[in-house]
């Protein structure tokens, strides 16, 4: 460890002002970074903090490891990564130093280095960089193949990861809101604050939001200015206690707008709580905010654009600006003896209030050859050296720069100019307008060679871009700007205009663009052009050499831009380096597109409530309360929780199920079948509505009769099945699958509405009106005997699919006698506020017949027993009702139903599709792997020919044997052939058998 | 999140809407007499309109009408609202020259026009 210049940092904030700024030296903020302890002031974020300590050391680079300090002043830090922590649980990563506010107690600790900050061991990488150029894991880590899973890629994630994620659960709260407003204005600067002025003079709803803790945007810098005779400041402190005043006007500070989704829907991201010492109970952490705007001004504002040059990546070197932020809103200097290298006017007025809070401005480099100007003027008569068409060759320095090589340029040649030591270098490359937002709103963009930028040109929404974020960079412009678009944008845009009278040295904002101008040769040093990606000049000029033109190529090959800062300081300057070695225009390069979010959004405020329990709704039914209370074990289906099996006494799944088999096969059984989707069909067009949606004949099905009823689509697949009763002349009660409900009730909706709107039909969904008991089995009859009212159930009477009308425990029912077990069974219906009465009632009066519940596990062995499909498990979209044997069910007399016109179709009708079998396997212990592959032949290699899969397997310790059913092509004509299933162990023998294992015959169901 | 406006419920968020694809298909009345090419036609072939596209969508978790809508799908706005069953409304401007300019010159913002559309 270097202790003596670290004891040096530790000293109490040497490089704090002794006054001004937006901050209060009187609280005494204490905080700790990388385990050392610190004091800053109210106000500070953990960027300012550290740099009135004099630290400047934040944090290792990503690729090279390379020491690196903190850049920027703003959302656009590239560099100061870090990980603050206040338990083991709220532990959030890869925050930029400059946006997190200190608080009494902070724990900030640096990413990617090892063992410390200044003794890193990947350092190494940097010596070796040779071997690291742009694409080098498609390079480098081809062979051999396994090592890519075992060596490389742990290797490569240890070495480059950002921050690691907490490994506890997130204990925080997360809250989201809707929000409408007439002018959503994003950015509180001067266009951002006389936007909201003026919508709010025009009587407008206003939210005006600052990803900033306080508003002022570049006011709060450019303290010297002077708005209609009072200071910046002033100014910006009216004009938000005006809005803080008016009812219609909504203040969000903290808040970044992160995203801009079609009609005007903005995402905005509220940091309530991560700047407080202590977390206030029961209040959220953060809040999401979806906001639809009449009208949006973007007033976004710009970036600063960094220079391209050898070794300026060292700590120290900043941009030129946020220096000045640093020192007028922070009181913070960060050096004592600066250069300051510059392509425009900006950078003086930042090395004229540095000079004059004492630090040593040593140079002005400037990249103009002519420099002329009041700014510059005024520099030169406070002693500044300006020295004109100036370049960067170098910079000396390990942890901090310690010296700077300038150039001269001349003709066109570089030759070496002076050595300058210094303690900080500060650079202004113009700037580079926010045109993020407007890009995902997706507005159309123009080059601007005036501003060696991208400006908005044509809005997609209802948007306006005011101020720097469309290139106005005087503060009288930005301010009418703002006004003007504020106004404009008010529901009645008042005509009134706001007018300012402002008092600022005119200013040439030119940008460079592209890396600065080299001796020949070049440093050896290297060029960074995305910070946080490590990506150098010479990266992009090897993506070029390699044949990438398109920009969107480079960025993927070299990752120029897609790191988390998404390249705000270094897309263009990328850009212009590409352009420059292609030998084409800039604009011919083209521009990354700009993906939302701004900056990134935690997890907990994009999931807000929908977490855990509250993830999904939670459908149960009417017996779930008793079901708990026997020790079910449940799944989930769709929503629903279904009862699974009831073990007793230490049994597991199989066991369960053995018995419970046994026990419908044999006694009885009864199973809550209430998530059967119900769909009641109404009208007197009932019956042709019906004739016309499913396969079968609906006109001859009577009245108290029920039929098994298959659905497709028009393509010819089967979509859906179940029992259809007809309960009246006009009226059906239509059964469909657990899952399938809503999507066959919105097909039916479809065909009612759009298709057949000359139908008399109306369509209901009853699934959860009604509970469904199911009682299986042989003995079911006489348990229900003495319960039933009001119908004569004797076999009889009530052959099977019969349906009516009756009463159980005194409570009305809709009876069916239906059997998805291949046993005499029976459905009771009543209103499900009954379901668990009258499960009761039925359970206590089956004792005396051997009743037993079962669940979904039971239901599956016995249907699949029978060889009874499910749909969606033994077809899978592609299946025809003559695919899976059901051919029998289509009403042959019909002109049509819905599919039919399909089924003709001669692939259709191909003996070699897949159809339905059975799947015994030789070993009858063997219980197959649903999904499993069907071939012909044994012992064959990929890639292999497959015929078929398996679609249903289970043990049935009824038959004693396993069962399966699968669709294999020819399937039927395959009967008692041996197939084989390749598995990892070896072929597993089939014989192809009948999808029916279980009383082929169907006797047992008029047992 | 678009911002529909159901011709029976007016103006609502997305999320309550399902997507129906193309509108103005209208199913064979006799698919019998179709032959295989022409029923495929009508099954599987869907035009991908850069452009203005007339689509059907459902206010599933409203009033659960079907109804069209005109859509640009190029900007994602929508021209027009109207019930199932009305003509496809003629638009008086291609949508190219609906665009503004992105300074704050006085604006024409495309808002959704109102249910009903204008139908034939």
């Amino acid at each position: 460890m270097s202790t003596a210049s670290n004891s040096a940092h530790r000293a109490d904030a040497a490089m704090r002002t002794p006054s001004g700024g937006r901050i209060d030296r009187a609280q005494r903020i204490r905080f700790t970074f990388d385990g050392q302890s610190y004091v800053g002031a109210a106000g500070d974020t953990l960027a300012s903090g550290l740099l009135a300590n004099g630290v400047h050391l934040t944090g290792r680079s990503f690729k090279y490891h390379r020491p690196r300090g903190i850049l920027a002043a703003g959302s656009e830090e590239p560099n100061a990564l870090v990980t603050v922590s206040r338990d083991a649980a709220r532990v959030t990563p890869n925050l930029r130093a400059t946006q997190v506010e200190l608080y009494d107690g902070l724990v900030a600790e640096s990413q990617n280095r090892w063992p410390s900050l200044d003794r890193d061991f990947g350092r190494v990488n940097d010596l070796l960089s040779s071997f690291f150029p742009a694409g080098f894991y498609y390079k480098t880590f081809m062979w051999p193949k396994k090592a890519w899973k075992l060596l490389y890629e742990p290797m490569i994630r240890r070495a480059a990861g950002l921050g690691r994620a907490p490994a506890e659960a997130d204990p925080d709260r997360y809250a989201q809101r809707y929000a409408h407003c007439d002018v959503l204005v994003v950015g509180a600067g001067p266009a951002g604050i006389a936007a909201a002025l003026a919508a709010a003079d025009g009587g407008a709803r206003v939210i005006l939001c600052d990803e900033s803790a306080e508003f002022g945007g570049s006011l709060l810098t450019e303290t010297g200015a002077v708005i209609d005779g009072q200071t910046a400041l002033a100014w910006v402190q009216q004009g938000i206690a005006s809005l803080a005043g008016n009812s219609r006007v909504t203040l969000l500070s903290r808040t970044t707008g992160f995203g801009y989704f079609p009609h005007n829907l903005i995402g905005l991201n509220q940091r309530l709580n991560d700047h407080v010492a202590v977390l206030p109970k029961n209040e959220p952490r953060e809040r999401l905010w979806q906001v639809r705007a009449r009208a949006v001004v973007l007033a976004t504002g710009a970036i600063e654009r960094p220079l391209v040059f050898p070794g300026n990546d060292r700590p120290g070197i900043l941009l030129a600006g946020a220096a000045h932020t640093y020192l007028n809103r922070y009181g913070v200097r960060v050096g004592t003896r600066a250069v300051i290298v510059t392509s425009g006017d900006d950078a003086y007025q930042a090395a004229l209030d540095l000079q004059n809070a004492g630090t040593e401005i040593a140079a002005i480099a400037d990249l103009r050859p002519e420099v002329a100007g009041a700014l510059p003027d005024a520099a030169r008569r406070a002693g500044i050296h300006i020295l004109p068409a100036s370049t960067v060759l170098g910079t000396e320095g390990d942890l901090r720069i310690s010296a700077v090589t300038l150039g001269v340029v001349q003709g066109g040649s570089v030759r070496a100019g002076q050595r300058i030591a210094c303690d900080a270098l500060l650079m202004s490359g113009g700037f580079t307008p926010s045109v993020h937002l407007f890009s995902q709103s997706r507005g159309k963009l123009k080059w601007s060679a005036e501003h060696q930028a991208f400006i908005p040109e044509t809005s997609a929404e209802c948007e306006r871009s005011a101020g720097a974020c469309r290139g106005v960079y005087e503060l009288a412009e930005v301010l009418a700007d703002g006004a003007m678009s504020g106004a404009a944008s008010a529901p009645e845009p008042s005509h009134t205009q706001r007018r300012f009278s402002v008092q600022a040295l005119k200013r040439d904002s030119r940008a460079y663009l592209g890396a600065l101008p080299q001796a020949n040769p070049p440093s050896s040093d290297k060029s960074f052009v995305d910070w946080q990606h490590d990506v150098t000049t010479r990266d992009l000029a090897l993506a070029t050499r390699e044949g990438f033109q398109s920009i969107e190529h480079v960025k993927r090959y070299t990752t120029t831009g897609m790191a988390t800062d998404q390249g705000k300081t270094s897309n263009l300057n990328a850009m212009a380096i590409v352009a420059k070695s292609l030998d084409v225009a800039i604009p011919q390069v083209g521009l990354t597109t700009f993906r939302m979010p701004y900056t990134p959004v935690t997890f907990g405020s994009l999931a807000g409530i929908s977490r855990g329990d509250l993830f999904d709704p939670v459908r149960t039914t009417a017996t779930h309360s008793w079901a708990q209370a026997r020790g079910a074990v449940f799944e989930n289906v769709g929503l629903w929780k279904r009862a699974r099996y009831f073990p007793r006494g230490g049994e597991d799944m199989h066991a369960a199920v053995a018995r419970e088999c046994l026990a419908v096969r044999s006694a009885c059984g009864i199973f809550d079948g209430s998530t059967l989707g119900k769909i009641e069909v109404v009208g007197p067009d009932a019956a042709e509505f019906m004739n016309r949606l499913y396969i079968n004949n609906w006109s001859n099905l009577g009245v108290g009769r029920a039929r098994y009823g298959i659905l497709l689509r028009d393509d010819g697949f089967i979509y859906d099945d179940g029992v259809v009763a007809r309960t009246g002349a006009d009226r059906f009660h239509v059964t469909t699958t657990t899952g399938g409900a809503p999507r066959v009730l919105a097909l039916m909706e479809d065909y009612r509405q759009t298709e057949w709107p000359e139908l008399k039909v109306w369509l209901t969904s009853t699934t959860e009106h009604w509970a469904v008991i199911a009682v299986q089995g042989p003995k079911s009859r006489q348990v229900l005997e003495s319960l039933v009212e009001g119908i004569d159930i004797s076999a009889a009477a009530w052959p099977h699919m019969s349906v009516g009308h009756g009463r159980i425990c005194g409570v009305p029912m809709l009876l069916f006698r239906v059997s998805f077990s291949g046993e005499l069974g029976f459905e009771i219906n009543v209103p499900a506020d009954f379901g668990l009465g009258v499960w009761e009632a039925v359970h206590a009066a089956g004792q005396a017949h051997g009743i037993t519940e079962y669940g979904t596990e039971t239901m599956h062995v016995l249907r699949a027993e029978k060889g009874y499909i499910i749909v969606g498990q033994d077809t899978d979209g592609t299946l025809t009702p003559d695919d899976a044997g059901l051919t029998w069910a289509i009403g042959k007399a019909k002109a049509d139903f819905v599919g039919k016109r399909s089924l003709d179709r001669a692939s259709m009708k191909s003996p070699d599709r897949k159809q339905l079998v059975g799947l015994r396997t030789k070993d009858p212990n063997v219980v197959l792997e649903e999904g499993a592959q069907v071939a012909a032949t044994a012992g064959q290699k990929p890639p292999m020919k497959l015929i078929g899969h398996v679609t249903s397997s289970y043990a049935s310790s009824v038959l004693g044997h396993s069962i399966a059913l699968g669709v294999v092509a020819g399937g039927r004509a395959r009967l008692g052939q041996t197939l084989y299933v390749p598995m990892p162990g070896g072929d597993i023998e089939v014989e192809v058998t009948s999808p029916v294992f279980y009383d082929p015959t169907g006797a047992r169901i008029n047992a | 999140m678009l911002l529909i406006v159901c011709p029976y419920c007016g103006k609502r968020p997305e999320l309550e809407f399902t997507y129906g694809g193309q509108a103005h298909l209208t199913r064979p009345r006799q698919p019998s007499q179709l032959d295989d090419q022409a029923w495929a036609e009508f099954l599987y072939m869907r035009t991908n309109t850069k452009g203005v596209y007339a689509e059907r969508w459902r206010h599933a978790r409203g009033c659960g009408r079907f109804f069209n809508a005109l859509r640009d799908t190029t900007t994602d706005h929508f021209l027009a609202f109207y019930k199932t069953g009305e003509a496809q409304p003629v638009l008086a401007t291609p949508p190219d020259q609906r665009a503004q300019p992105a300074s704050s010159a006085p604006p024409a913002p495309p808002a959704p026009p109102g249910p009903g559309g204008r139908s034939a």
